[in-house]
C-alpha cells in the first residue's frame, strides 16, 4: 500500500501499462516535457521516451483520428484531451469513428482506445474548463465511459481502461486530483462496469460519480446526523450502468437520489431514474429526484458554488424523498 | 531506373501549377517529360493491356451497380465512372503489406486490393455494415464522413514509422473533403511526425452539386507544401501519369522522406450518387468536355497507336468484362439478408452488461411475435 494523490494514482497506472506493453502509446498536447497541465503523465517521457509518450499537434480531432490509425496498426493509445470543453472538435472523431468502427467493420478492427478526459467543475476557472460531457458520450453505442472517484479505483480502473479491447473515456474528476488514499498497486480490482456501495443504508439511495461522490459521502454523513440512513452508490461505470446494484439498493431503500455535475435534462440521471422505477416500481416510496447543474451553460466562477450540486442541494433532494419539509415545500409550478 | 528523381528534400518535387502532369494527350498520344518518363520506362505494353482489361471490368462493375439500384437490388450507388485512371493507376502501385484508408467511391481501388465485386455492394444493399475484413485486403471499409479516413491513415503511417516498416498509407478523398479540417490535420500530423502516407485526391470537380471552385480558389495541390509536404497536380484521367506521380510518392515514403500529396485532376461523369439529379446543376458543354478526355478511351487510343489493341486482345477484355458482370450480378442478388438478433453484433469487442439485457429483451420480444424460440 503506499500513499498517492489521484492524479499520481492515474500516472502510476499509466507507467505501469507503459511497462507491460510496448505497443500502450500516451498522445496529447504538453504531456510529454511538461508533463501535462495537470502533471498526471509526469516524469513518463523521461521514463518511456518521446517515441511512447508523444507531445501532439494542438489538434484534438488529430489526437483522436491518428490514433484510430494507431489501433489498426496494433497500437493502444492512451489520449489525453487537455479539458473537457476542448474535447468537442474531436467529437466526430469519436462518435462516428473511434465508436462505431468495431461495427463498421463486421467485427474485424478494434480500437481499445483510452480518452483521458478531467472533467467537472468547481475549480474557479473560465468557460470550457469546467464541464461534464459524460452524457454524449454514454449515449453513443461502441463506447465505454467510466469515472473513478478516488486515487484506488484510478490506478486500478486506467489500467483495466487501457487493457479493454474497446474503447474507453476516462473521466477524470480534477477538482480531486489533489485527494489522495491508500493504493494498493497490485489490488484485484472490481469490474469495470461495476458500481460500488461505498457506504450502506437503510432510508435513501443516492446515487453519485466522479467528483460528486465525496459530496455525497458528505451529505450521507449528515443526514446519519438528522436520522436519516443514506446507501451511497460510486456508479463508477457510467456506460453500461451497474443498474442491478442500483436495482438491489433501491428495492432495499425505496427512495432514489441521483446527483452529477452535468445538465440535468437529457442527463444521466434521467436515464437511472427512468430505468429504476421501471425496475423498481412497487419498491418506490417516492419520486427519484435528480440534483444535477442547471440547464444553462456552465456560468463564471463566482457563479459555480450555486451550479454544482453541493451538500446542502443533496440532502434538500433527500429531505423531497422523505417527505420532510424542504425548498419545493408548498411550491406553485404552474 | 527510378533513381533520376531525388528523394532526399521533401520539397524537391512540389509540381502544382496549373498545368497537371500529362503523359498520355486525350487522344492518346505519348507526351515526353524529362521528369517522369524515367519513373514509368519499365512499364510494358502488356502491363498497359492489364491495365486496360482492369478499367474496363471496374466500369462494367459500376454501370451494374447502377443498373442493379435501379433495379431496387441496392438502395443507393456512388458511381465511380470516369475516375478509372486515377484509381487503377495509383492502387495498381500499391504493395500487399501497404494499407488504403479510402471514401466510398473508390471501386476500382478496392478492386485492385482483392476485394470481391459483390463485397462492393453488401452496404448498399443494406445487408451488412463492413464489405469485407481491412486486414486481409490492407484497405479499410470506406469512410462516409467526408475526409475523417485521412487521419486514420496519418496515424497508421505513423505505426508503420514507428515498426522501422517501410509500408505506406495511403488516405484517398475528393476536392470537397480538402476543405475539412481534418485533411488539414492530417496534413499537419504527418509532416510533423514524417510520416510515410500519400494524400491521394480526386479531383473530379464536385461535391455533390458544388464545383470545385466552392471548396478551392487556387490549384488544391498548392496548399501541402505549406504544412511542408511536396505535391503535384497530375491528369487523373491519365493512367500513365498518375502511375507515375504514384512512384515518386511511394518512392520517397518508402525512403524515410514522408508524404506527398497528389491532385489526380478528373472528372465525376455520372451522378453523386444513384439519389442525385446533376441535370440540375452541371453544364452539359462542361460534361462532353471531359467526355473527350474519357481515361479508358485514351488508354484504348494508345494501345491502338501501339498496335497491341487486336481483335483477339478485344474479345478477350470484352469476355472478361462479361464474366465479371455476371457473376457479380448474381452474387449481388445472391446476398441474404441478416439475422434481426445480428443488429447487436460487434457493437463491442467485448462483452457489454449494458447491451445483453436489451439482446435478451429483443430476443423474447421476436419469440412472443413470432411464436418460436430465440
Amino acid at each position: 500500500m503506499t500513499e498517492l494523490t489521484l492524479s499520481k494514482a492515474i500516472g502510476a497506472g499509466l507507467r505501469r501499462a507503459l511497462a507491460d506493453d510496448d505497443h500502450v502509446l500516451l498522445m496529447g498536447e504538453d504531456i510529454g516535457e511538461l508533463g501535462g497541465v495537470f502533471r498526471v503523465t509526469d516524469g513518463l517521457k523521461h521514463e518511456f521516451g518521446a517515441e511512447r509518450v508523444i507531445d501532439t499537434p494542438l489538434a484534438e480531432a488529430g489526437i483522436v483520428g491518428t490514433a484510430i490509425g494507431l489501433a489498426f496498426r496494433g497500437y493502444r493509445a492512451v489520449v489525453e484531451i487537455q479539458f473537457d470543453g476542448f474535447i468537442y472538435p474531436a467529437f466526430d472523431q469519436i462518435v462516428a469513428q473511434v465508436a462505431k468502427l468495431h461495427a463498421r467493420t463486421d467485427g474485424a478492427v478494434k480500437v481499445p482506445l483510452t480518452i483521458r478526459v478531467p472533467f467537472g467543475g468547481a475549480i474557479g476557472s473560465v468557460e470550457h474548463h469546467s464541464e461534464s460531457p459524460e452524457a454524449y458520450f454514454a449515449h453513443t453505442a461502441g463506447l465505454r465511459v467510466v469515472s473513478p472517484s478516488n486515487p484506488q479505483d484510478a490506478y486500478s480502473m486506467i489500467r483495466q481502461a487501457i487493457a479493454s479491447d474497446d474503447p474507453v473515456i476516462y473521466f477524470e474528476p480534477k477538482r480531486r486530483y489533489w485527494t489522495k488514499g491508500e493504493v494498493d498497486l497490485e489490488l484485484e480490482p472490481l469490474a469495470l462496469d461495476k458500481a460500488r456501495v461505498v457506504r450502506h443504508g437503510s432510508d435513501v439511495t443516492l446515487v453519485a460519480y466522479g467528483p460528486l461522490v465525496a459530496t455525497a459521502l458528505d451529505a450521507a454523513e449528515a443526514a446519519s446526523d438528522e436520522g436519516v440512513s443514506i446507501e451511497v452508490i460510486d456508479l463508477r461505470s457510467l456506460s453500461p450502468i451497474d443498474f442491478d446494484t442500483l436495482e438491489d439498493s433501491v428495492n432495499k431503500t425505496g427512495r432514489l437520489v441521483i446527483t452529477h455535475e452535468a445538465a440535468q435534462f437529457a442527463g444521466l440521471g434521467a436515464e437511472i431514474a427512468a430505468t429504476i422505477t421501471d425496475r423498481c416500481f412497487y419498491s418506490l416510496e417516492a419520486p427519484p429526484q435528480r440534483v444535477a447543474g442547471f440547464n444553462t451553460p456552465y456560468p463564471p466562477a463566482k457563479l459555480e458554488e450555486h451550479f454544482v450540486p453541493d451538500l446542502d442541494r443533496i440532502l434538500d433532494a433527500v429531505d423531497r424523498t422523505v417527505g420532510r419539509e424542504n425548498s419545493l415545500t408548498g411550491f406553485v409550478a404552474r | 531506373m527510378r533513381t533520376g528523381l531525388s528523394v532526399q528534400t521533401p520539397t524537391a518535387v512540389s509540381d502544382t501549377g496549373n498545368e497537371p502532369v500529362q503523359l498520355l494527350t486525350p487522344l492518346g498520344a505519348r507526351v515526353e517529360s524529362p521528369e517522369y518518363d524515367s519513373w514509368v520506362e519499365d512499364v510494358t505494353a502488356d502491363d498497359l493491356l492489364a491495365i486496360y482489361e482492369d478499367m474496363v471490368v471496374v466500369r462494367r462493375f459500376d454501370n451494374e451497380a447502377t443498373a442493379l439500384q435501379r433495379q431496387g437490388q441496392l438502395g443507393l450507388w456512388p458511381p465511380s465512372l470516369g475516375q478509372e485512371a486515377a484509381q487503377i493507376g495509383s492502387a495498381r502501385e500499391l504493395r500487399q503489406d501497404d494499407f488504403v484508408f479510402s471514401s466510398y467511391r473508390e471501386h476500382g481501388v478496392a478492386y485492385l486490393r482483392g476485394v470481391q465485386l459483390e463485397d462492393m455492394t453488401r452496404v448498399w444493399r443494406g445487408t451488412a455494415n463492413a464489405g469485407w475484413d481491412p486486414f486481409t485486403v490492407g484497405m479499410a471499409t470506406p469512410a462516409v464522413i467526408i475526409g475523417a479516413q485521412s487521419l486514420h491513415a496519418t496515424g497508421y503511417a505513423m505505426g508503420i514509422k514507428k515498426d522501422g516498416a517501410d509500408s505506406v498509407a495511403v488516405a484517398y478523398f475528393g476536392d470537397g473533403a480538402t476543405s475539412q479540417g481534418d485533411v488539414s490535420e492530417a496534413m499537419v500530423f504527418a509532416a510533423s511526425f514524417t510520416a510515410p502516407v500519400i494524400f491521394f485526391c480526386q479531383n473530379n470537380q464536385w461535391a455533390i452539386s458544388e464545383p470545385v471552385g466552392i471548396q478551392a480558389a487556387a490549384p488544391i495541390a498548392g496548399r501541402a507544401p505549406g504544412f511542408g509536404i511536396p505535391s503535384v497536380r497530375v491528369d487523373g484521367n491519365d493512367v500513365l501519369a498518375v502511375m507515375a506521380a504514384m512512384r515518386v510518392a511511394l518512392a520517397r515514403a518508402r525512403s524515410g522522406g514522408g508524404a506527398t500529396f497528389i491532385e489526380a485532376v478528373t472528372y465525376r461523369m455520372g451522378p453523386h450518387t444513384t439519389s442525385d439529379d446533376p441535370s440540375r446543376y452541371e453544364d452539359l458543354g462542361e460534361h462532353e468536355e471531359w467526355a473527350a478526355k474519357d481515361p479508358i478511351k485514351r488508354l484504348e487510343a494508345h494501345l491502338d497507336a501501339l498496335g497491341v489493341l487486336t481483335d483477339e486482345v478485344r474479345t478477350s477484355v470484352k469476355a472478361a468484362e462479361d464474366d465479371a458482370a455476371k457473376r457479380f450480378r448474381a452474387a449481388c442478388i445472391a446476398l441474404q439478408d441478416p439475422d434481426p438478433m445480428s443488429v447487436f453484433d460487434n457493437v463491442y469487442a467485448e462483452p457489454n452488461s449494458g447491451l445483453e439485457r436489451q439482446k435478451r429483451e429483443f430476443a423474447a420480444y421476436l419469440s412472443y411475435v413470432e411464436g418460436t424460440e430465440r
